[in-house]
């Protein structure tokens, strides 16, 4: 068990995954919610690599990353422009302010 | 005299029928056409159609009477139409029968009739409803004709209400005074109310016709007939059938009688004849003297072999004639108004008559009957005349010595005065003194002969009584003055239809000139005597002829009393008995003139007594039965606002309650929606967890 | 019971990067917060070459570090002004989210443990940046080409939202 396997690498992932929902769901800065999505992403990103790895398709796998990887970017640069906008209207940031779905 | 056909020869007549239809023509044609005619082409248009007609029907008349005269004894002329009932074993038809009595009936109404049109002509003119009268003048002569030619009593019958609805438009012409429409009206319910006896008879006859007889009793489906020709025969067995413990004879012989009374104003019925003379003067010669009111006595004589089976309604009848004859004479001795008299004198002298078929002399009593409408009409229309010169002045105290001024109409009244009184060269004398005859010498009856003839005899007296003193008062004395200057005798076309009647009053006595003095019986009883052939069974208390001859002269002697009395009294108007006589009995007097306030107490008792009755229908009316409709309506609504409250309270309670939780749950759950995507996320992952955690188990269990 | 140095080493990073998260997810500073965050993209990308996967490694260097990072740098900084002194005090949901995630975590971690993962190995020694070019250009053309038009959308998207109003608050750019 000591020997570094497929299990070590999915535990990492699987923690670092929750304490990405954690950040999300706990923190009230809206950036702060960004950066938990991000540990989420790489999280998974993490999960795919190593199956890759040991499952025989690292090809396969990196390319998924690949793309998860430059979506991430895209998803981040559109949550800066909505959070600029937001501050814009609200004038803060923070998450439980932001309610006007309340209903 | 005995020995009847047993069977009755019938001839068809084809031109029975003309004889109603050509006045009911006239009728018809003044009717629609009447008040443009009168318009345009003046009264001679009207008049022309609406005499000629009802001359043209007596020529018909004639013609059929000689025809019939040429059958042998007791032929009927029969003039079938068509057939108007056809229910089951019933037949009705529309059929028209002469017989020696019908035949003798219409020449009489088609006669005098038309000579009342003609006196019309003078009588009615200027009047604006010309037109108007004699279009009713002719209905009702079609009406009169149908009821004395109807083969059957269903026909009759429609007659005898036409009569009566005439009757009713004719007293009530001058309507624009309302006093004449309530005669009018008094007239039509009372003779209504007879109609209803007749009805009532009716009825009975035709259940006891249409039932056969048998050992169980009564059992109904028989063979019934109306037609007079087949009358006689079946009736025979009702004799002694038993309804209500009373013979079936008896019972719609009284009840025919009823209608009698109401028809030719006997007591109880007879108190819309006085007030019928708010008519013009020739309907109360036309109908109230010559022809409708003897409705009643046709019918009887008709029903001949009816009454003959029952002694009780023969008395009845007799004794109902005789006590309306003294009854009306009483009266009719202290009137004032000249046409009161005669109307008193009519009813006395149809008593009479009644007196004459009711003790089972039917020829004599249709033998009064014709000599009546000759001297009665002659009356009515001599008063008429002298009305008109008086300027429609009707109370004799205001009259007097008009015989100078007035001679053609004197003398026609002086000569129907001696014919109404009784004295042998008039007709009346006969007619009358074999009725008082053959009343004394009837066995028939429940009581003895000489009470109806003790009643007629008084009533004789008093008959030449009064008309005497009529004739005094009119006639005689001091001439009056009518508006500055004397009165004058009437046109040609009056005077000479007085002068006819005259005539007739005096000539019909050679028809009826007795067996005492001819040996041989009298022409008219000789003619109608197979139409009575029934009577000729009534028993008799063969009092001889000297009984007869005595009773005779004493007839004579009081017609003689009563013309001598009247003379002493009136005569010149110059005794002031009369006046003093009155002021000494103010009571007595009062009582007679008033009529013994018989119309008062009418109208006390069953008048008021009606009205009643209709007010306590009305409050029954008003109150329960639209209560309980009010009610109805009133438990209606409240029904409907129960409703109302259980739709308001449950259903919609119910609905509502089922919205206002939903809303109230939607309340709660709407705090899901926090508007922070945070929490939705942690919404989102919790629930994936759950449902990995799900399949998790439901794999472990399933495998 | 021989660890290798390769274990050895796996341990040491993933330790580091967990840390680093942590530190990220609980300090309230939120500057410290993306700084920490940098560490553990660092750690990331080692971990992602102990898996043989470089290309990725680079990868997640060059667009994590150097673009999502300054990226959230740049956001904290523009916001760091105007928002208010407490940064993130906890949320009113606080026992929810951490309920989530110990409940995700009690999932997953028996999970990565016990499950029998299939396993098989690699048959060259990985593959090297020549396959993934091949295949991105290959038969990963269309997502290659989608993501392209992504990123334009986003670029264009994101330029749209954050732009000023007429009038805006900022005072400065119109239009």
């Amino acid at each position: 068990m000591i020997q570094v396997g497929l299990q070590h690498f999915l535990m990492v992932g699987a923690l670092l995954f929750c304490l990405g929902i954690l950040c999300v769901l706990t923190r009230r800065n809206a950036v702060a919610v960004l950066i938990g999505i991000e540990l989420m992403l790489n999280a998974a990103g993490l999960n795919f690599i190593a199956f890759a790895r040991h499952q025989g398709d690292l090809a396969g796998g990196s390319l998924l990353v690949l793309f998860v990887i430059v979506l991430a970017a895209a998803e981040a640069a559109v949550a800066l422009a909505l959070i600029l906008a937001f501050r814009r209207q609200v004038r803060t940031l923070d998450v439980d302010q932001i309610d006007s779905l309340k209903g | 005299m005995h020995g009847h056909e047993t069977s009755q020869v019938i001839e068809s007549f084809n031109l029975l029928w003309l004889i109603p239809f050509l006045p009911l023509l006239g009728a018809v044609s003044n009717g629609l056409a009447g008040h443009w005619l009168q318009k345009r082409f003046g009264e001679k248009a009207v008049h022309t159609i609406a005499v000629g007609l009802p001359w043209l029907s007596f020529l018909v008349a004639v013609v059929a009477f000689f025809k019939l005269r040429s059958l042998p004894e007791g032929a009927l002329l029969l003039d079938r139409l068509w057939t108007w009932v056809a229910v089951g074993q019933f037949h009705v038809e529309l059929a028209f029968g002469m017989d020696a009595l019908s035949a003798m009936m219409a020449l009489i109404v088609t006669f005098v009739g038309s000579l009342i049109h003609v006196y019309s002509i003078g009588y009615m003119h200027g009047d604006e409803s010309y037109f108007r009268f004699f279009t009713y003048l002719n209905l009702f002569m079609f009406a009169m004709l149908t009821l004395v030619l109807g083969d059957n009593l269903l026909l009759m019958f429609v007659g005898w209400e036409g009569v009566g609805l005439c009757s009713y438009l004719l007293i009530g012409f001058w309507y624009r005074d309302l006093n004449n429409a309530r005669a009018g009206m008094k007239a039509f319910v009372v003779n209504r109310i007879g109609d209803f006896g007749f009805l009532v008879g009716f009825f009975i006859l035709f259940w006891g016709l249409g039932g056969s007889w048998g050992e169980g009793g009564y059992h109904l489906g028989g063979q019934a007939s109306l037609a007079f020709r087949e009358l006689p025969a079946l009736v025979a067995p009702l004799a002694d059938k038993l309804l209500w413990g009373v013979p079936l004879a008896t019972l719609v012989g009284i009840f025919f009688f009823v209608g009698a009374t109401g028809k030719s104003a006997q007591i109880p019925l007879y108190v819309w004849l006085p007030d019928a003379m708010a008519g013009p003067t020739p309907v109360s010669a036309l109908i109230h003297a010559a022809t409708m009111v003897t409705a009643g006595v046709y019918m009887v004589a008709r029903m001949n072999f009816l009454y003959v089976l029952s002694p009780a309604a023969m008395t009845v009848v007799a004794l109902t004639g005789a006590a309306t004859a003294l009854f009306a004479a009483t009266i009719g001795c202290l009137q004032y108004d000249i046409k009161k008299v005669l109307a008193y004198s009519t009813v006395s002298q149809l008593g009479y008559m009644f007196i004459g078929v009711g003790v089972g002399a039917f020829w004599a009593g249709s033998y009064h009957l014709l000599t009546h409408a000759f001297f009665k009409a002659c009356l009515f229309l001599g008063a008429g005349s002298v009305i008109l010169s008086m300027h429609h002045e009707q109370d004799m105290r205001k009259m007097g010595g008009l015989g100078r001024v007035m001679p053609l109409t004197r003398w026609t009244y002086w000569v129907a005065c001696v014919a109404i009184a009784g004295f042998p060269i008039a007709s009346g004398f006969f007619s009358k003194d074999e009725i008082l005859w053959r009343a004394f010498d009837s066995a028939a009856l429940l009581v003895p002969g000489w009470v109806p003839w003790l009643l007629g005899f008084v009533a004789a007296g008093l008959t030449s009584f009064y008309m005497f003193r009529s004739y005094f008062m009119t006639f005689t004395g001091e001439t009056v003055k009518v508006h500055g200057h004397e009165p004058e005798e009437q046109r040609p076309v009056v005077t000479g239809v007085l002068v006819m009647l005259a005539i007739g009053a005096v000539m019909l006595a050679f028809v009826g000139l007795p067996h005492l003095w001819m040996h041989a019986p009298p022409a008219l009883e000789h003619f109608l005597a197979p139409v009575f052939a029934a009577a000729e069974e009534l028993p008799r208390a063969g009092h001889g002829h000297g009984t007869e001859w005595g009773l005779m002269l004493a007839s004579l002697g009081v017609a003689f009393l009563g013309l001598g009395i009247a003379w002493w009294l009136y005569r010149g108007r110059k005794n002031p008995l009369p006046d003093r006589l009155r002021q000494a009995f103010p009571r007595l007097h009062r009582v007679v003139y008033n009529k013994y306030y018989v119309d008062e107490i009418y109208q006390a008792t069953a008048v008021r007594g009606f009205l009643g009755l209709s007010r306590m229908n009305a409050w029954f009316d008003v109150h329960i039965i639209d209560g309980l409709v009010n009610g109805a309506g009133t438990f209606t609504r409240a029904l409907a606002w129960i409703d109302g409250a259980i739709d308001t309270y449950l259903v919609d309670g119910a609905v509502n309650l089922v919205a206002d939780s939903i809303r109230a749950a939607g309340a709660r759950l709407r705090r899901i929606q926090t508007g922070r995507l945070p929490a939705y996320l942690g919404g989102l992952l919790l629930g994936g967890v759950v449902l990995v955690v799900i399949s998790r188990i439901l794999i472990d269990i399933y495998g | 019971m021989k660890l290798s140095l390769a274990d050895l080493l796996f341990y040491a990073v993933a330790v580091a990067t967990l840390a680093t998260a942590a530190y990220a997810v609980f300090t309230r500073n939120i500057v410290r917060a993306v700084f920490s965050l940098l560490g553990t993209f660092f750690g990331m990308a080692i971990l992602y070459g102990m898996l043989s996967a470089d290309f990725v490694a680079v990868v997640q260097v060059l667009v994590y570090v150097g673009g999502i990072l300054v990226l959230l740098l740049f956001a904290v900084m523009l916001t760091a002004n105007i928002e208010s002194a407490r940064l993130s005090s906890p949320a009113a949901g606080w026992s929810w989210g951490l309920l989530a995630a110990v409940a995700t975590g009690i999932i997953l971690l028996p999970l990565a443990l016990e499950a029998p993962w299939l396993q098989r190995e690699l048959d060259v020694a990985g593959p090297g940046t020549a396959t993934i070019g091949r295949s991105l250009l290959g038969n990963m053309l269309l997502p290659f080409e989608a993501v392209s038009v992504v990123l334009l959308g986003v670029v264009i998207g994101a330029v749209v939202v954050a732009r000023l109003r007429r009038g805006g608050q900022d005072g400065e750019v119109q239009r």
